[in-house]
């Protein structure tokens, strides 16, 4: 028995509201993101990513307070990701309570961001988030690039260098690894490009994106080799708890953290 | 001050620590500070900690809390968390040698590269990131209704390597086993985070604020 592998709701927040996209677009309601954090902490969440997708910038203190009620309530690590560009722009978001920030836009836009928040703030508090679409052609191998903006803006930055290079001299201390083209098709992870950025890098990597199964989360770890694997829908519309997706786990010959086994009477 | 102070030399958040700490604590007042004379006027310390171990140990030395460590493990129940826990050896493999504060006989030591996964043969990930098993390898105040084994959260890429057997507390593996607790008359050490441990890291903390540091 070692170290389990982790299962992780992502709460999508615009103005204060959980959501949910399809391929970035098409949004639906979810919920109160402080009721649903509670809810997944209940459940056995491992952790939480919360991703402020609000677009106007003058919104962004609404995720200040969301993160500062969760992490009164919630005693588990907290990731949050969305509009940070600046060190101190991160430097809030620890104060409110998050233990981690994902980095997205502005680790392209800033290449220095991400090595100087790791000086400052340590690894352990920097994920580095990709989007990661596929471009190349059906008969040509598999390979990723860099995509940020919510999608929009392709930059022409190979997956697997990226990662390596962010990861390695730069100081990342985990990957937030999603695939735009799985991302809100219910299809499964990209298996294939998980599994490249997780063997080309020495730090934990989240397999996001795609999702419709409890199967695809022990796919995501036995065939991504994910260290991690983090979904939305399955959990926010109810059709699935956490604890039933480490059940799924659990069956598969994965070993998660068991709730019920914590506190001895 | 009565209380519980939890000193701030600038390595890392905080806030989730005292967050917690306050969950836990009922009436007992959690100050963040960096004041060596309120830590002293604590009834308890704790002593967290993130980031690199020879920034840690400048921020200390700069702010004089060195000292204020090295008095406060004498007397007060202690509870160091990650790197509180690490400065508290004689040096660390760290920043290519870093010295300690040598509270603990010992050294820091880096996870062995190309670590590999003994079922799948997966390589290991550093920093070890995530809920691993703590084996308790002592009775202890602070494990009192933590079952055997339980989860903790961690995250590090170094661990401590004590050369008095008799002050390991737990241990955990990843690759190699080592040691994720100490203590020590009145110091506890820790080398996972019971502030973002759930339930099992709630009533770790919940036994800290009701030790007297007798064991």
């Amino acid at each position: 028995m070692g170290l389990a592998k982790r299962i992780i709701p992502c709460l999508d927040v615009d103005r204060g509201r959980v959501v949910k996209g399809v391929k970035f677009v098409g949004i639906r309601d979810a919920g109160d993101p402080i009721e649903i954090a509670r809810r997944y902490d209940e459940q056995g969440a491992d952790e939480l990513v919360f991703l402020d997708i609000t677009a106007s910038s003058d919104q962004r203190d609404t995720m200040i307070h969301v993160v500062e009620q969760v992490a009164a309530q919630v005693f588990i690590p907290l990731t949050v990701g969305g509009g940070i560009r600046s060190v101190a722009d991160i430097r809030r978001m620890l104060n409110a309570g998050a233990d981690k920030v994902a980095i997205n836009t502005a680790a392209i836009q800033n290449p220095g961001l991400v090595k100087e928040a790791a000086a400052r703030f340590g690894s352990q508090c920097i994920v580095l988030a990709i989007d990661a679409k596929r471009v190349n052609n059906e008969d040509e191998p598999p390979r990723w690039e860099v995509f940020t903006h919510g999608g929009r803006h392709r930059t022409g930055i190979d997956v697997v260098q990226w990662a390596r290079q962010m990861t390695g001299q730069e100081g990342a201390g985990e990957i937030l690894l999603t695939s735009m083209d799985r991302d809100g098709t219910r299809d499964g992870f990209d298996l294939a490009l998980t599994r490249a950025v997780s063997e080309a890098v020495s730090v934990p990597v989240i397999a996001s994106g795609g999702v419709g199964n409890l199967d695809h989360l022990a796919d995501g770890v036995t065939l991504g080799k994910a260290d991690a694997v983090l979904a939305a829908s399955i959990f926010h519309f109810c059709e699935y708890t956490v604890a039933q997706a480490k059940q799924r786990m659990l069956e598969r010959g994965i070993e998660v953290r068991e709730m019920n086994v914590a506190l001895r009477a | 001050m009565t209380g519980v102070a939890v000193i701030d030399y600038g390595m890392g958040n905080l806030r989730s620590v005292a967050k917690a700490l306050e969950h836990v604590a009922g009436s007992a007042r959690v100050e963040v500070t960096s004041s060596a004379e309120r830590i002293m006027q604590a009834d308890r310390i704790v002593f967290p900690g993130q980031g690199a171990a020879r920034d840690c140990m400048a921020e200390l030395q700069r702010l004089g809390l060195d000292k204020v460590v090295k008095e406060a493990v004498r007397s007060k129940p202690f509870l160091g968390i990650c790197m509180g826990l690490q400065v508290l050896l004689d040096a660390s493999e760290e920043n290519d040698g870093v010295q300690g504060l040598g509270i603990f006989p010992g050294r820091v030591r880096r996870f062995p590269a190309q670590m590999r996964e003994a079922q799948t043969g997966d390589m290991l990930k550093i920093p070890h990131m995530g809920w691993n098993q703590v084996h308790q390898t002592i009775a202890h105040p602070l494990w009192q209704g933590i079952a055997q084994d339980s989860r903790f959260y961690f995250v590090h890429s170094y661990y401590v390597d004590p050369t008095d057997s008799a002050q390991i507390a737990a241990t955990a593996q990843y690759g190699v086993e080592f040691v994720c607790a100490m203590a020590h008359r009145n110091v506890f050490a820790a080398q996972f985070h019971p502030e973002k441990s759930h339930h099992a890291g709630l009533a770790l903390l919940s036994n800290f604020v009701r030790w007297d540091g007798n064991v």
